[in-house]
């Protein structure tokens, strides 16, 4: 099962004189079980990419399907389906913190559930879910009101309003933005935890880099409404030239990685966390000493 | 005396009600004409409430803040806040907040118009103000065009603009995309730099702080550590346990000496890590053994 595009295409305003092409041609497949990173400098279309996965944009050519089923139909019988298959993926926007609106907590996170006209035991049980998903203990927020939270525990509940509709896919834009060390921290092992142990599909947009090192194992590229790489982590950043034609940066280990090498210590670059970067240096250093030193060696 | 005083200041929120909260408690700093300071904490440790008294948006609840010998409280009793704003420019988080006008050379006139400038000086400062913040070519465009990182820069100009002796920055960059940042950064530096501004800073990112001459850390609506970046960023565990972090080549470094390497414990930039490295490998029997070759 998988989030497929075919050829998708989308144009803003068209027939205006605002008309203007967002994506262009744009296929890719996102597999169940997978945690992919879209990354792109500003205005390179992955915000309008991320629109087109549960249908707030259709797509102006091509298709969107989710698990096989087209969410665009143009045949009325199948409307009810591809309406399923939307509610199959949640999307949390960016500084999703500013749409929490209710007094309490709980109220919040049920306020999805109870739209999807879900009884009153189901809706407490799926917030009980969400709330233990995002590391909210239950008994200790549920009374409190979402607005006297820190940064960091406010976008959890944001996070967990959406993962309460019990999304298969979830999409997350920029999660971590804004957020002080602690709370970004806390946020990228709740959604590691999310992936690895609860097994949802997690698509994340971000311009951070480390952050898309250190969590994604598929990444895809935007450049100028293109996509322009599908790829690992480790091969997608391999390629400079591409990241610095998108206007991104190297993960930051890599860039230290490349310095080095630069200066002469042989290190392997494509090194994605600090850990890694740590055991290449020590393994280098360790084999220079053997030789008796890099001056001497050479 | 020092540029900004700070004598045992406090502020509560909502005083004398259920809600009181004290965010900022007996906190006392002097920061000289010219520093650029860094203020580090996590959410909730003062250092936005802090920023907002620089500029009289807050008053001490008790304590004592002096802006360039002006209380702000006295100011505020006498009518004479704008002396204080006109010399300490604020610029925040959200760069949609805080444009108003639909072209962004009249925005960056806002300040200055209300000081009363006369137009001709207006249109020299805006001028001027745009160029510092590498702007002038986009003085005619509509603030929502432009980028995050723009937006701020002319945020930083309509402070210029008015010929601001000191810019607060709370989290500037916090919601910009990576070029965005560098741009944001780089005309602090440059400003701080060519023209003596005094900055304050207030920042989530380690390497952004480590530029500055002085980090500030605040925990708890107190001033917890004070130092240059060097002093605060080795160590480590004591920034980890106020919820910050270091900079990755601070991190890096420190994990390597604790496995055994001899790489020095203060290290700050990629720059300063790879040469200790390199150093290592070309003097495989430590640093220290290196300086004493070096020094022999």
């Amino acid at each position: 099962m998988s989030i497929t595009l075919k050829h998708v295409a989308y144009v803003y305003m068209p027939g205006t004189p605002f008309e203007h092409q967002a994506l262009g041609d744009i296929s890719a497949v996102i597999e169940e079980g997978s945690l992919t990173a879209i990354a792109g400098h500003t205005g390179s279309g992955k915000s309008t990419l991320l629109q087109q996965f549960n249908g707030l944009l259709q797509p102006t050519a091509g298709r969107v399907l989710v698990d096989d089923v087209d969410i665009n139909p143009k045949a009325k019988k199948d409307r009810a389906a591809a309406r399923a298959m939307r509610l199959k993926v949640g999307m949390v926007f960016q500084y999703a913190e500013q749409q929490l609106f209710e007094e309490t907590i709980e109220k919040d996170i049920a306020f999805g559930p109870k739209s999807l006209g879900l009884s009153e035991e189901e809706t407490a049980e799926r917030v009980k879910e969400a709330m233990r998903l995002m590391h909210l203990d239950y008994e200790t927020y549920r009374k409190r009101s979402p607005l006297a939270l820190s940064g960091g525990q406010m976008r959890r509940v944001a996070i967990a309003g959406v993962l309460a509709l019990r999304p298969k896919y979830l999409v997350l834009d920029e999660p971590v933005a804004g957020l002080d060390p602690r709370g970004r921290e806390e946020l990228v092992k709740t959604i590691r935890h999310l992936h690895d142990r609860e097994h949802v599909t997690i698509i994340l947009v971000s311009h951070n880099m480390d952050d898309i090192a250190r969590l994604a194992d598929h990444v895809l590229i935007m450049n100028q409404g293109r996509l322009v790489c599908d790829a690992s982590p480790r091969e997608a950043f391999a390629q400079e030239n591409l990241l610095e034609g998108a206007g991104l940066k190297l993960p930051h280990v890599m860039a230290l990685m490349k310095e080095l090498r630069a200066k002469g210590l042989p290190v392997r670059m494509d090194c994605l966390t600090i850990e890694e970067a740590k055991r290449e240096i020590l393994n280098v250093l360790k084999a220079v000493k053997g030789k008796g030193g890099k001056k001497h060696a050479q | 005396m020092a540029w900004i005083e700070l004598e045992h200041l406090s502020h509560c929120y909502q005083a004398g009600t259920e809600q009181e909260h004290r965010a900022l408690d007996d906190v006392s700093l002097a920061v000289e004409e010219g520093a650029f300071v860094a203020v580090l904490g996590a959410n909730g440790s003062g250092k936005s409430t802090l920023a907002k008294h620089l500029n009289a948006l807050l008053l001490p609840t008790s304590g004592v803040c002096r802006i360039n010998g002006l209380d702000t409280a006295a100011a505020a009793d006498t009518g004479e806040l704008w002396k204080i704003r006109q010399q300490v420019g604020m610029v925040f988080q959200n760069p949609d907040n805080q444009l108003i006008a639909a072209v962004v050379e009249d925005d960056v006139a806002f300040g200055p118009e209300n000081l009363g400038m006369p137009p001709d000086e207006i249109r020299t400062a805006v001028r001027e103000a745009l160029a510092c913040v590498n702007m002038t070519h986009y003085r005619k465009f509509a603030p929502h065009l432009l980028s995050g990182g723009q937006k701020q820069r002319v945020a930083i100009a309509g402070a210029l603009a008015m010929k601001t002796r000191c810019l607060v920055l709370d989290e500037p960059t916090a919601m910009l995309d990576p070029q965005g940042r560098a741009e944001v950064m780089e005309t602090v530096c440059r400003l701080h730099e060519q023209q003596g501004i005094t900055i304050v800073l207030i920042t989530h990112f380690m390497e952004e702080a480590a530029l500055a001459d002085r980090v500030i850390v605040m925990a708890d609506g107190r001033v917890a550590d004070d130092g240059t970046p060097r002093e605060i960023f080795r160590k480590a565990a004591a920034l980890k346990a106020f919820g910050l972090d270091v900079p990755l080549a601070t991190e890096l470094g420190l994990e390597l000496r604790a496995s055994g390497l001899d790489v020095p414990q203060d290290i700050l930039t990629d720059d300063e890590l790879t040469s200790a490295l390199v150093t290592l490998a070309d003097y495989p029997h430590g640093l220290t053994a290196a300086t004493r070759e070096g020094r022999g």
